[in-house]
């Protein structure tokens, strides 16, 4: 069995590293090639990248640095951000991306997603989906998360979306939870529970805050656990997280 | 020494070569039968699907010229896949260099697929005709959807439910299930081993 994954996220604007509270309020993190060594360094399994503001302003993922990337670290890495053609996802691969992830323009067009798939395999196409807990209660899917004035809702529920998706070869599952983003309180476990039956790896996103809330993401069946701010703000040291999960009975990467 | 990585026009080929870039090597890109029959070490990547990788190495009249080969062959991911006779995926007749199927996994509760990670090699048998520079307990990143039959050529296997091969070593035939470029220390442990083949 794949041992549990910790992925850092780094969100990209202008070619630096960012990051936000509940999808707001950027401040600069960094240099992408300086964290993208650091969190290799440190012992991350895998590292996603989000050109945030891509989709929301209709360009396509910027491909200068994915290469630079791809030429300094030796784990995998995902991008995301604005990939809406077979074409576009494949000049993001053809500079050593790993693996694809798209969201909004998936909600916009799913076929996209079997386009991908066939022709580039499903282990290879990650969908990400942003869902927010509605007033209702509802968990709903929110489409242009990059920028505050473009966010609206994607008119589709998150557990049939993810479903969906799924069927049409997507590879593995992103749920970021909007409401858990950035504050530290934990993942949301009960919305990610219900897409570990879908059968193809999910990874908890939002709310990380504690060596215990990996735990209990890892606890509930996902595969990985994503982590942005408690990363940046080394609130979190990765060897040390390891460590502790261990004593928690989870198995990681030495 | 030289080293190419065929370059079918899909897949991670520069994820490839950017990992051999990092031990040293210099490898080109090729798409021509002559080149596959005279360099002195081949690459043969793969993401996607097999039917149209077999389809691509038809187009480009490069079957003949893999199957004569003699010198050292490094199939990766689905490269590995197309090295055996046939594959569930579009149910695919490959490159029979390897007994054997290519079947499509199937996900039970538990045990999502793709079978995507760091997963632990077992069966490793370094110092012995099967050496790939792993040892058992190494931790390597794998993603993907069809598993190899288990057979003489298995250099080190993978349990995902069921034991898989993760490695192959067959004479002049090197495999990789898992991406040895992606795969931290013990990736480059796999390439040197394959460039001092």
């Amino acid at each position: 069995m794949p041992v549990a994954r910790i992925i850092p996220c780094l969100d990209v604007a202008d070619g630096r590293v960012v990051k936000g509270v509940k999808f707001r309020d950027h401040r600069d993190v960094g240099d992408i090639v300086d964290l993208a060594l650091r969190y290799r360094d440190e012992g991350a399994d895998e590292l996603v990248f989000y050109d945030i503001t891509a989709s929301a302003e209709g360009r396509g993922v910027d491909v200068a640095w994915v290469h630079r990337i791809a030429a300094v670290i030796d784990i995998p890495f995902c991008v995301a951000g604005g990939i809406r053609s077979r074409d576009e996802a494949a000049r993001v691969l053809e500079q050593g991306a790993d693996k694809i992830s798209v969201n909004s323009p998936a909600l916009e067009r799913p076929e996209l997603i079997g386009e991908l798939a066939q022709a580039f395999g499903r282990q290879c196409v990650v969908v990400g989906i942003d869902s927010l807990i509605a007033g209702d209660g509802r968990w709903i899917v929110k489409q242009y998360t990059g920028k505050v004035e473009a966010t609206r809702d994607a008119g589709r529920d998150t557990v049939a979306w993810a479903r969906e998706a799924v069927a049409l070869g997507a590879g593995e599952i992103v749920l970021n939870c909007i409401d858990r983003d950035g504050v530290r309180r934990g993942y949301d476990l009960v919305q990610t529970a219900a897409l570990v039956p879908l059968g193809v790896p999910v990874i908890a996103s939002g709310g990380a805050g504690s060596v215990q809330h990996f735990a209990d993401a890892f606890g509930i069946g996902a595969s990985g656990a994503l982590a942005a701010s408690v990363f940046h703000d080394r609130r979190i040291a990765i060897p040390d997280l390891k460590r502790d999960l261990a004593a928690l009975g989870v198995e990681t990467r030495p | 020494m030289s080293i190419a990585i065929l370059d079918l026009g899909y897949g991670n080929v520069e994820s490839i070569r950017l990992g051999f870039a990092r031990l040293g090597a210099e490898p080109s890109l090729v798409k021509d039968a002559a080149s596959v029959g005279e360099v002195e070490r081949l690459v043969l990547p793969g993401v996607g699907a097999a039917g149209y990788a077999m389809e691509r190495l038809r187009s480009l009249g490069l079957i003949d010229a893999l199957k004569a080969r003699t010198r050292p062959l490094l199939g990766i991911c689905l490269g590995m896949q197309l090295m055996f006779e046939s594959s569930d995926e579009a149910d695919t007749l490959c490159l029979a260099l390897v007994p054997g199927r290519v079947r499509e996994m199937t996900a039970v509760p538990g045990r999502p697929v793709p079978h995507m990670g760091w997963t632990a090699i077992e069966d490793a048998a370094p110092k012995s005709d099967k050496d790939i520079g792993l040892v058992n307990g190494d931790h390597v990143y794998f993603a993907h959807s069809f598993a190899c039959d288990d057979g003489p050529a298995t250099a080190a296997r993978v349990t995902y439910g069921t034991p898989l091969p993760a490695a192959l070593r067959h004479g002049h035939l090197w495999g990789a299930q898992f991406h040895p470029e992606r795969s931290a220390e013990p990736g480059a442990r796999f390439l040197k081993a394959f460039l001092s083949a």
